[in-house]
């Protein structure tokens, strides 16, 4: 199969093409990239001058699949991913069982590949049953396809251990991504401070995350090994990962959409929808975040995509579950809160959403439009205006904050590994 | 009542100064319902009131209850002993089940915050809060309030401090709300530990010295302290939490002489007050319980009226 996408103004992390170029892609790669290309081709997209940029990564989703299908399945998650523009993501393995072993892995790389729209990485559980008590077999879950570890939704709490997971990860040539949360300190379901004092709910604190972040900073800096902080939400974590860069600390850190677009003040409505792990933060951190990302502090953006049944979000503020599905109002929110505030540039959009991600993970053929490289492409239009509708939500979850708001920037087209995964109506 | 628009009493945010005072004189008019032989007006007479308790209380339900009775309501009780999740349903769920039957007014007791809201929201009948979470315990701060005015003839101008843990207190933060709206001056006295961050934002003064505040106050409200808090690691000792923030009557001769001292109960008698304090002349503890009744039936009476209108 080829498809020859023509007139499409190309955006890769550190340039944006002058003149609109065509694309062909033949048996899942680039071939050629040239202002006009007379081969024939399965079949052609007219671009228009649309952008294509390279399919967005993610490093940090939850497919629900196994145990929680009633959330999102590993069916319902690709296609949601690849309405959203997304080519490759990894899933974290809070998973039930756990993704703690190779035949969990392996079960979900075969599903994947079945549904086949989207190239699904599995992380696979720093500790056995993401417990913190034990390691688990890294080197197992490396063989069998895991592209990272995490033990997300929790932090490996003990410093022991967790100096010895990232030995042994360094061992395995894994990335350690870590959710920095200290149990002890968080306690609550929303940001510490005047707004919690408001609506009576307990707090987390700030501290809460970054004193892990600190703690790894330490551990990364005495190892001499890289980690990676999930979705951070403060201030001064983003200070604290700025400091350790400029000290040559090998640390990567990625923040989600919803930490640079909404504050805690969203959550005096008590739409369960707003309340997420780490909390949505002040001002403040919302305004550190954007600086993070737009002086390099924070390499990517990750959606931490997080289906929730209705059922489940129907619940008493307290006793609802954390989490916000993202992948299809990841894009819509960087453009609207990033681009076209003029925070940060497309290029830099493609950098923090698709070519610096690929990096994190070592894809070298993914997250830039180049000859030689995987057709893993989107395509959007800059101009295109949209509203979100739960209706039109693919995912099998429909808990989005976002509901109802009006986004500019709409992915027209998805191709993953030479084959549409997505097209727009 | 003239000027009253509100359907729902969800917290004191949503009410300005002048419908707090006209709670407080539609409450004057129905205390004195309560004394006399036959204690039923006929004002709500057909009407339905529910009471969905879904935390123990034992005070605030009988209070509403009488208060909705006096005024001839039918009422019903339903007590939710485990949480809806619990059961694989959801409040709105059982919210609506409710609405279903036809009742006029909700009253919502429950130990999550925001439910009144979401409630309110959702359904058609008014909904009163009788307390959610941490959050807020309107018709407490308006019964507080009325006792005031009633024993001090004004709140604007009278210095009140509100001493306990205020960090896990409904009371406090609705007390606080109503108190700086009516301008009197509000200082919070507690242990650091218990002291909600930002608090100072509400237009309050901190203190962790009861000592500071006693000589200067017209009014003192205590609150409950619960005894987790020590095992919650809040507090060394419960023992520590009297000699600090502890009223005895040696420490009551520093204050005012016809200082009020107030509880929203149950008190802990020997923690925040000692016996002797509790039950003493500055007390008016009873008191409040006593308007508790009268303002209750002012907030149904008025929100009756409003839903009224609207259909």
């Amino acid at each position: 199969m080829s498809i020859l996408i023509k007139k499409a103004i190309i955006i890769n992390s550190t340039s944006m093409s002058k003149e609109p170029q065509d694309i062909l892609i033949e048996r899942g790669s680039i071939v050629k990239i040239a202002a006009k290309i007379l081969d024939s081709a399965d079949k052609t997209i007219e671009a228009n001058g649309k952008y294509v940029l390279p399919g967005l990564v993610d490093l940090h989703c939850h497919l629900r699949d196994p145990g929680f299908e009633h959330k999102e399945t590993i069916e319902t998650g690709s296609r949601s991913a690849a309405k959203g523009g997304f080519t490759t993501i990894v899933c974290m393995p809070n998973t039930n069982p756990v993704i703690d072993n190779a035949k969990i892995v392996e079960g979900i790389l075969k599903e994947a590949k079945r549904v086949g729209l989207v190239h699904v990485l599995p992380a696979g559980a720093i500790t056995k049953g993401q417990k913190g008590e034990e390691l688990a077999d890294i080197m197992e879950l490396k063989n069998a396809g895991c592209a990272a570890l995490s033990d997300d939704g929790r932090t490996v709490h003990n410093s022991q251990l967790m100096r010895h997971a990232l030995e042994y990860a360094k061992m395995a040539n894994l990335l350690i991504m870590e959710h920095c949360e200290d149990p002890t300190v968080s306690r609550g379901s929303m940001n510490e401070g005047f707004y919690s004092t408001l609506l009576g709910l307990k707090g987390i604190p700030d501290i809460a995350e970054t004193i892990i972040v600190a703690r790894d900073i330490e551990l990364a800096r005495y190892l001499k090994t890289r980690i990676h902080f999930c979705h951070m939400s403060a201030k001064r974590s983003v200070e604290l990962i700025r400091q350790a860069k400029a000290q040559g600390v090998a640390v990567t850190a990625e923040s989600c959409p919803h930490h640079f677009s909404l504050t805690e003040e969203a959550l005096q409505s008590f739409n369960t929808h707003t309340k997420v792990n780490p909390p949505l933060r002040t001002k403040e951190d919302v305004e550190a975040i954007k600086l993070g990302l737009k002086d390099g502090t924070i390499d990517c953006i990750s959606t931490d995509h997080a289906p929730h049944a209705r059922e489940e979000k129907e619940l008493e503020f307290d006793a609802s579950p954390v989490g916000m599905i993202g992948f299809e109002t990841a894009l819509g929110l960087a453009v609207r809160e990033l681009v076209e505030t003029k925070c940060i540039t497309w290029s830099t959009l493609v950098e923090k959403m698709s070519f610096g991600p690929a990096k994190i993970l070592g894809l070298q053929n993914k997250g830039e439009v180049a000859e030689g490289k995987d057709a893993d492409i989107v395509i959007v239009d800059p101009q295109k205006e949209w509203v979100l509708k739960e209706e039109e939500i693919v995912s099998k979850s429909k808990n989005s904050p976002f509901i109802g708001q009006a986004f500019k920037g709409a992915v027209e087209t998805t191709i993953c590994s030479g084959k549409i995964s997505y097209q727009a109506q | 009542m003239i000027g009253w628009k509100h359907g729902d009493l969800l917290d004191l945010n949503d009410l300005t100064r002048e419908d707090i005072e006209t709670v407080i004189e539609t409450a004057k008019a129905f205390k004195e319902v309560s004394t006399r032989d036959i204690k039923k007006v006929p004002a709500l007479r057909g009407k339905t009131v529910v009471m969905l308790f879904a935390e123990p209380s034992t005070r605030t339900r009988i209070s509403f209850e009488l208060a909705a009775k006096r005024l001839s309501a039918d009422t019903l009780n339903v007590t939710v002993s485990t949480s809806s999740t619990q059961k694989g349903e959801t409040l709105l769920d059982m919210a609506k089940n409710i609405e279903a039957m036809n009742v006029d007014m909700i009253i919502v007791r429950h130990k999550s915050a925001g439910v009144p809201q979401v409630l309110a929201r959702a359904l058609k009948p008014g909904v009163i809060n009788a307390g959610d979470g941490c959050r807020a315990h309107p018709t407490q701060a308006l019964l507080d309030m009325f006792t005031i005015q009633e024993k001090l003839g004004r709140i604007e101008g009278l210095k009140v401090a509100i001493i306990g843990d205020i960090l896990h207190s409904r009371v406090a933060r609705s007390d606080i709300d109503g108190l700086v709206k009516m301008g009197a001056h509000v200082t919070l006295c507690g242990p650091s530990t218990l002291m909600p961050p930002g608090i100072e934002r509400q237009g309050v003064g901190v203190t962790y010295k009861l000592d500071d505040v006693l000589p200067e106050s017209d009014v003192l409200m205590f609150l409950r302290l619960q005894k987790e808090r020590q095992e919650e690691k809040y507090l060394p000792s419960i023992r520590e939490y009297v000699q600090h923030f502890g009223l005895t009557t040696e420490r009551l001769k520093r204050a005012k002489k016809d200082v009020l001292v107030m509880h929203p109960g149950p008190v802990n008698r020997g923690v925040e007050l000692s016996a002797e304090v509790a039950d003493g002349i500055n007390s008016v503890i009873l008191e409040q319980v006593t308007n508790g009744v009268a303002v209750r039936m002012a907030i149904l009476y008025l929100l009756f009226g409003k839903k009224e209108k609207v259909s």
